[in-house]
């Protein structure tokens, strides 16, 4: 039986995460996700699990890499700022395989920027973030149920390779409510819930009882250039095999719209404008961002006139969308920044112009 | 024959890479001794640091994470948070612990996490080549404080055992030194206590051990156990700094 509640995106991804069975959830406070924080504190001791705020974003995502090393699904949640402490702990969990879920919720930049939703961290999260050769598994909910949804499948797809997931959203999705829907008996579960079971992780640490011992480490002296080949491989297989996207009016589409998130929200009125006008717009959402889905992007671009690219930052995803399309029509994009959301109409005027 | 002498079961048969006269072999030697007469070896989890022990992964035959640089106690909040029937040691020099680190074993200890700490302080950073560390004495030549540490510009030396000594959540804390047999026996029954508290389910244990380092402090092994001797032990005084009263496990 499910029920539908009314929650905002940042509580949203919570109770998911308790339906994932993540017991274990690090943290520390920055606006705008501090729902999520909050929420956690108040709900993992009521499932057996353990909340902990820490005295900063880099223990935080330390105390992650700990509870992931001893098998237990483990998340942690921030906002930019936030986040780019995080990347030294990230990059050693990409590099010791670990799988773990990373909350951005993005606000305005560089540096302190403002509280206002934001998308400008497009580089930081698809790039791997942090030193070193990596990728981590990026997701982009456009909705709360898509942020509790996706969520779920952080986790998943954390543990099936091993590696990082980050869930990118912004705050005007964190703090927005919405009506989600739920199973009825997770949002009672209450008393110790099922703990992640390490069955299925050979290589947690647990204590070397009953078998050869186990070691995780990013150190690879002399043997570097073949973990970094290993990884890449896996890479590639993510690349393969995740890349997830929402289409929307292509069949005739002369312009595609392509936007990801809060900017895929307001692209998706713009459309609905422009289609009143009888202009051919159609409209591709990437729900990953790494893998971004560029085969679909590079069919598009040799059948479109032209591309939009709306995001909520100078420019970052457009680049992407520019190396898939290889130059096969033109690329345009529409930006706003500093936490400055685009309007419908403000995309319909950039539709138009083309 | 009859052995009468091993290396301890639970550390592997390899050659260290530790330069001569370092203390870090010594130490690791009492940590093997002491896990197994406490047989907790299948169910101890151990953090390597970065820095001249980032290798003692492949010296010990356990569960071992190794950390970046630092952040040792909040890698082992984690794993014992998530089992705490788990003895969880970290394993830090000075960079690590009393620089870098300084902000996670402080929390760590005021959290009152049960964890064992073994604090290796050679004042100097060796794993890079010598630099100056925090507990670098004043007056102390490194290769980043060429004329010798000078307080008004470089600080003093810091001592984070008084430190944390002063925060409720530590239920121990002892330094130690690996210079003289005594010193060696005095060294290893402090482990032996730090790692009985965690197994009694007690607060945040911290054995701090001065330690040799011959290759950056520019004098022979000999020579370097009378320079801690003479010269550290003054600065960093020996001996239990905190004991606290036997608490219930809670």
């Amino acid at each position: 039986m499910s029920k539908k509640v009314l929650m905002c995106g940042n509580e949203a991804i919570g109770e998911a995460a308790i339906q994932a069975n993540c017991r274990y959830y690090f943290g520390y406070p920055i606006t705008p996700q501090n729902e999520l924080t909050a929420y956690m504190a108040g709900r993992l001791p009521e499932v057996g699990g353990v909340f902990l705020q820490s005295e900063s974003e880099i223990a935080a995502i330390n105390m992650v890499y700990g509870a992931a090393a001893a098998g237990m699904r483990a998340m942690t949640s921030s906002s930019s700022p936030g986040i780019s402490l995080k990347q030294e702990g990230i990059s050693y969990l990409a590099g010791a395989e670990l799988p773990a879920v990373i909350i951005n919720i993005m606000r305005g930049g560089p540096g302190l920027g403002n509280i206002a939703p934001a998308q400008a961290d497009y580089f930081q999260a698809t790039r791997g973030g942090g030193h070193g050769d990596y990728r981590t598994i990026v997701l982009a909910p456009s909705k709360v149920q898509e942020m509790m949804d996706l969520t779920r499948l952080a986790f998943d797809l954390a543990d099936k390779y091993r590696n990082p997931v980050i869930l990118l959203g912004d705050g005007l999705l964190g703090q927005m409510m919405e009506p989600v829907e739920f199973k009825v008996e997770s949002l009672k579960l209450k008393g110790k819930g099922k703990k992640t079971s390490t069955n299925k992780k050979p290589w947690a640490l647990t204590g070397a009882k009953g078998r050869p011992r186990n070691l995780l480490r990013s150190l690879y002296l002399g043997t570097l250039e073949q973990h970094n080949q290993h990884l890449q491989e896996k890479y590639k297989k993510i690349s393969r095999k995740e890349v997830r996207y929402e289409a929307i009016s292509l069949k005739d589409a002369e312009i595609v719209l392509i936007a990801y998130g809060t900017s895929a929200r307001i692209s998706k009125a713009a459309l609905a404008k422009a289609r009143k006008e009888g202009l051919k717009v159609g409209m591709l959402r990437p729900i990953t961002l790494w893998p971004f889905p560029s085969d679909i992007v590079a069919g598009i671009a040799g059948r479109a006139k032209a591309l939009l690219t709306v995001e909520m930052s100078a420019g970052q995803m457009v680049e992407d969308v520019k190396l898939a399309g290889e130059g096969k029509c033109p690329v345009h994009f529409y930006g706003r920044m500093g936490g400055g959301v685009p309007t419908a109409e403000e995309i319909l005027a950039e539709i138009r112009k083309i | 024959m009859k052995k009468i002498f091993s290396r301890p079961q639970c550390m592997t048969d390899v050659r260290t890479h530790y330069c001569p006269g370092c203390g870090h072999g010594i130490i690791h030697r009492l940590l093997g001794e002491v896990i197994d007469e406490l047989k907790i070896r299948e169910r101890t989890i151990g953090i390597a640091p970065v820095g001249c022990a980032v290798l003692l992964y492949d010296y010990f035959d356990l569960d071992i994470i190794e950390a970046a640089h630092g952040r040792p106690p909040a890698v082992a909040t984690g794993l014992k948070r998530a089992n705490p029937e788990n003895i969880v040691f970290t394993y830090q020099g000075d960079g690590d612990l009393a620089a870098i680190g300084t902000a996670e074993i402080i929390h760590a200890a005021n959290r009152e996490e049960k964890l064992t700490v073994i604090f290796v302080n050679n004042a100097v950073y060796g794993m890079t080549g010598g630099q100056m560390a925090p507990t670098t004495l004043i007056g102390q030549k490194t290769a980043t404080s060429p004329a010798g540490r000078e307080a008004s510009t470089a600080g003093y030396p810091l001592k984070v055992a008084e430190m944390l000594a002063n925060l409720p959540g530590t239920v121990y804390v002892d330094r130690t030194a690996v210079n003289t047999p005594a010193n060696i026996a005095k060294a290893k029954k402090a482990m032996r206590t730090a790692f009985e508290l965690q197994i009694r389910g007690l607060g945040l244990s911290l054995v701090e051990i001065l330690s040799p380092c011959p290759s950056y402090w520019r004098l022979t092994p000999q020579e370097s156990m009378k320079w801690l001797e003479e010269k550290m032990i003054p600065c960093f005084p020996l001996g239990v700094i905190k004991k606290a009263p036997p608490k219930r496990r809670s």
